[in-house]
């Protein structure tokens, strides 16, 4: 590490006192650095350039041109497509951390029954398919869902909750609020205690304390998690396209690349676009974090000190996270009552309640369970991994180049899932698996590769965060003890890193698992098929919505035990640091 | 891990000895999991040798997905309704052309050609457009059951109606064609546009139709006929009716080309086309119109017969060059003028329903002329048949290029910038006269 700070001789090797160009200095990380890259350059920017260099070509000539930005430019319904996907992203931000922050400062603050419990359930929105929560979101809240049916019976008028571009504002609030809430809540965790108490001492309580001490020092987890929803939003289509909102930018561009057999570039162009414009969020949230230094250097303190609530309090707190819960746990409610009814339609509620959907469901949906469990865990381990190593490189190492690999990486944020999968085929269908053949593009572990590609970005940010409260000087203490880089990452900074890292995990497994844009594109036989492909597959035929909606329940519950169970873990690492601190 | 070790295990089989195991055929379908697991039951019973697998993608999906497999292609059937998807990919020489061995069915079904002249696809099922409606919602909205495309431009129908764009589904596009060829070029375009203006949405998929008119999201739906007979027959309450102007068209199968086990394809073409095949479309969970005339004699009740009754599709001599010639320009248009501008047609469409329902009498001849000024402006076309039909002006929607040397003179972006300038002033413009009709 050239850059480093001079370390002390002790424990070094030979090779560091020989002249450096005996040794090119290939460190562990600067190797590490570099297959990430080829990676990521095999992975996702070749596959996608493969795709995307479309819009950079002259039909009429078949030259390379910029004509086709200019047309995009030129065309005030794209104009009106980006003024909309901005407004939804910004106001979807402000609506998410309404929704987060109370339930992130209540449960990480005071000590409040079941805190693990709602911190689980307030991440479940994120597991379902988009498509399936706004099917189950519009039994509910549509315009002839069980809300507006009662209003209009009992009160005669009904509410547009699903309508428009504020239709788009609600459901993706209620979906992606858990990236809010998830890294606000691991960086509340994280702060030091010491902080908040200095501040008691010199007379701060309260509201002012909040604002002064705790949220400003929350600002990496919440910054991660608000760019994570912008991007997302951005970029998200399957909202959009069912709530039948076609006047953004996502859709725009899928509409006109699946649209049957037309070429129009312009998808192609609006791809780009959503790719450079999301790097570009990305590099304003770096410029407001930059020069500010959160990390905590005592870890022992155990984050906030947790304390009890007064009866009021109380009834105020339990009531605020009970109608938050109600609100976002809402589709699963209709998704539950869909998976049991017979036939549901026009009415409050459903016809009549069966098991026969759970028995249908379970006829031939095992393999789609193994399948999604063996992918998604394959992408979010490789993620974390991949996550924890690229975050490292990026904040300690002075490698050239390194912000290229955390724009590289997040890139795959605002890349369409069609379009990788679409690239993809493009790239590995000639290119043979040894031993098996078949092409790699028909092999099953693609689409784990195209899992852990779309979901690095959660991991990475998750990560990213935990890396940013963890002080440089606790690395170089356990350096000038002695210890090597790679013992220190391993015993100091994986340890305390290891929240954020579960909740990357967390992540990205559980929204990999109900992916469905770039699987559906790689899904080469049925016995390779993951979940949420076999919602998909049920959910269109007209009896076929029960069986879907049961399997989406299935889907649910795993997600959400994992769920819960690395929160359990979360928290029972938390109290042996600091029981560890106080003994 | 498991996978790897069965998928070896199996890789090791086939080498071993691959006479032991069924034949594989890959069939790449946008048809629902009921419809075709039914059909592969009763395959594999005829034929134990085969194994039919199943990969279900929707319709532009699977043209695309057997595009980019093609340099090293694993699959042999494409089997869905639309048959310009099957257009594509026999004009990207993506379709085997085959002769199976198939007797008495017929060349045409009403008045479409049953099988593609060159022989690349063939039609084994027949469906008609139509209206579906939720008879709960009708009832509680107190509407009449529409069963005619000009019944949907009526104010009552204002925000009760869901259809697909032409442009996300080839059965739609199908609809909208026929209207136009029915109608002709600019009452057809009328028709749409007050049909659009009382949309409640325009659906991404074309299955959003059904699904919403099943769950009362919204009351009417302009759908394929199975999919109305397929809900009712799980059970939702719901009706479908054929209006006067719509075409029967078949739902089609070909062999893909180099398909991996194309005599296992072709077995599978000619079974589909069989009077034993034929029948199986009768099955509740699909509903489908056999294309053989004889196997009619067991349909169930309620299934109309279209070789009798020959009212069905009856009315619109579908000209499929025609609908070829345009295939793109249409689908464009529908999408600038209704798909992408749904909020300004309605705005328009309703002011002049409000502005005609505050001067039904006719006697207040001012309005009157502003109430035709708005729809004249409604109505407006950014451009004629003839230019629809003009093979230079599609060839900026294609955006193929023959020959490096072809001059194409405009590109898709450019003119669809200027529909789009076009009608969203027209839409304006017609709201405010409406308006200004409705204060007088």
């Amino acid at each position: 590490m050239p850059q480093d700070t001079p370390r002390p001789a002790v424990g070094t090797g030979l090779a560091d006192r020989l002249p450096a160009f005996l040794f090119p200095r290939l460190s562990g990380a600067a190797l590490a650095g570099l297959l990430i890259a080829i990676f990521l350059l095999g992975f996702l920017i070749f596959p996608v350039l493969q795709v995307v260099y479309v819009a950079f070509i002259d039909s009429r000539s078949g030259g390379l041109t910029l004509q086709n930005f200019a047309d995009f430019f030129a065309t005030s319904l794209f104009r009106e497509s980006f003024v909309n996907s901005f407004y939804v992203s910004a106001m979807s931000v402000v609506v998410a951390t309404i929704i987060a922050l109370p339930l992130a400062y209540i449960t990480t603050r005071f000590n409040f029954g079941g805190s693990a419990l709602i911190q689980s359930l307030g991440f479940i929105p994120l597991i379902m398919p988009p498509f399936v929560g706004a099917v189950a979101m519009s039994l509910i809240f549509g315009r002839n869902g069980t809300v507006n049916l009662m209003l209009r019976e009992h009160l005669g008028f009904t509410i547009p909750f699903m309508e428009g571009l504020n239709g788009v504002i609600l459901v993706q609030s209620i979906h992606y609020f858990p990236f809010i809430l998830i890294n606000l809540s691991a960086s509340l965790r994280n702060i030091d205690r010491s902080m908040e108490e200095a501040a008691q001492n010199l007379g701060s309580s309260g509201l002012r304390l909040f604002r002064k001490i705790v949220f400003p020092l929350a600002m990496p987890g919440y910054i991660a998690g608000a760019v994570l929803v912008f991007i997302k939003v951005f970029d998200d289509l399957g909202t959009p396209l069912l709530l039948n909102v076609n006047n953004m930018l996502a859709p725009q561009a899928y509409l006109r690349i699946t649209s049957v057999g037309i070429s129009d570039p312009m998808g192609y162009v609006i791809s780009v676009i959503l790719v450079a414009f999301s790097i570009l969020s990305l590099w304003a949230s770096f410029l407001v974090m930059r020069g500010k230094d959160y990390a905590t250097v005592q870890k022992g303190g155990g984050g906030l000190a947790k304390r009890d609530l007064s009866g009021r309090e109380k009834v105020i707190a339990y009531g605020a996270v009970l109608f938050i819960l109600a609100l976002v746990l809402s589709p699963h409610l209709g998704l539950l009552l869909l998976s049991f009814s017979t036939i549901w339609s026009f009415a409050p509620l459903p016809d009549g309640y069966t098991w026969a959907n759970y028995v249908r469901m379970w006829e031939g949906s095992q393999d789609y369970i193994l399948n999604t469990l063996l992918y998604a865990g394959i992408a979010a381990l490789g993620d974390v991994i991949l996550g924890t190593a690229i975050a490292y490189i990026v904040m300690r190492t002075g490698l050239i180049g390194r912000k290229g690999l955390d724009y590289m990486a997040t890139a795959a944020l605002a890349v369409p899932g069609v379009v990788l999968g679409i690239g993809y085929l493009r790239t590995f269908q000639g290119v043979d698996v040894p031993f098996l053949d078949k092409p790699l593009a028909q092999w099953w572990v693609i689409i784990a590769i195209a899992l852990m590609i779309r979901r690095l970005p959660y991991a990475l940010r998750a990560c990213m965060a935990a890396l940013q409260q963890v002080s440089v000087a606790l690395e170089e203490a356990a350096e000038s003890l002695g210890a090597t880089k790679s013992r220190t990452i391993r015993r100091v900074v994986v340890p305390l890193m290891t929240g954020g890292i579960l909740a990357g995990f967390v992540t990205s497994f559980a929204t990999a698992a109900v992916e469905l844009s770039a699987t559906i594109m790689l899904v080469s036989s049925e016995a390779d098929s993951p979940l949420a492909y076999g919602i998909y597959l049920f959910m269109q035929t007209p009896s076929g919505r029960g069986a879907g909606a049961a399997l989406g329940i299935v889907a649910v519950i795993i997600v959400g035990l994992g769920t819960f169970l690395s929160q359990i873990i979360i928290e029972r690492d938390k109290k042996l640091k600091t029981s560890g601190a106080e003994h | 891990m498991k996978k790897l070790l069965t998928s070896s295990v199996a890789a090791l089989g086939l080498m071993a000895g691959g006479a032991l195991a069924a034949e594989k055929i890959v069939v790449v379908t946008s048809f629902p999991e009921e419809m075709t697991a039914v059909i592969e039951k009763a395959f594999e019973t005829a034929h134990p040798d085969y194994d039919i697998e199943i990969l279900n993608k929707s319709t532009s999906s699977g043209v695309k997905y057997i595009q980019e497999i093609a340099s090293a292609n694993t699959a042999d059937i494409f089997w869905a309704s639309a048959p310009d998807a099957f257009e594509v990919l026999k004009g990207d020489g993506k379709l085997a052309k085959i002769a199976p061995n198939a007797t008495g069915i017929p060349d045409m079904i009403g008045s479409y050609p049953m099988n593609d002249a060159d022989g690349h696809y063939y039609g084994f099922a027949a469906s008609g457009y139509g209206i579906m409606w939720n008879t709960r919602y009708v009832e509680a909205n107190g509407l009449e059951p529409a069963k005619e495309w000009a019944d949907l431009e009526k104010p009552e129908y204002h925000g009760h109606v869901g259809m697909s764009a032409p442009s996300r589904s080839g059965t739609t596009h199908l609809t909208v064609e026929t209207v136009l060829q029915g109608e002709g070029w600019d009452k057809g375009w009328a028709d749409w546009k007050w049909m659009g203006g009382n949309f409640a949405s325009v659906t991404e998929r074309s299955f959003g139709v059904p699904d919403g008119v099943n769950t009362g999201s919204f009351g009417f739906g302009i759908v394929i006929d199975f999919f109305a007979f397929s809900s009712k027959a799980s059970g939702f309450p719901v009706e479908f009716a054929y209006p006067t102007v719509t075409a029967l068209v078949p739902a089609n199968v070909g062999v893909i080309a180099n398909a991996p086990n194309e005599k296992g394809a072709v077995t599978f073409v000619e079974y589909l086309l069989s009077p034993e095949g034929q029948k199986v479309l009768f099955d509740p969970a699909i509903m489908r119109l056999p294309v053989n005339p004889e196997v009619y004699a067991e349909a169930p009740e309620g299934l109309p017969n279209p070789f009798e009754d020959k009212s069905i599709g009856a009315a619109v001599k579908f000209d499929v060059d025609k609908s070829g010639a345009r295939y793109y320009v249409v689908s464009s248009l529908f999408d600038v003028m209704i798909t992408y501008r749904l909020e300004d047609l309605k705005a328009a469409v309703k002011a002049v329903q409000e502005a005609e329902a505050k001067h039904a009498d006719g006697s207040n001849a001012e309005a009157k002329a502003l109430i035709d000024e708005a729809r004249a402006l409604i109505e407006a076309m950014p451009i004629t048949e003839e230019q629809s039909l003009d093979p230079a002006f599609n060839a900026a929607f294609t955006a193929v290029r023959k020959e490096a040397g072809d001059a194409v003179e405009a590109r898709q972006a450019e003119i669809e910038q200027q529909w789009d300038a076009m009608v969203t002033e027209n839409y304006r413009k017609a709201k405010d006269l409406a308006e200004k009709a409705a204060a007088l």
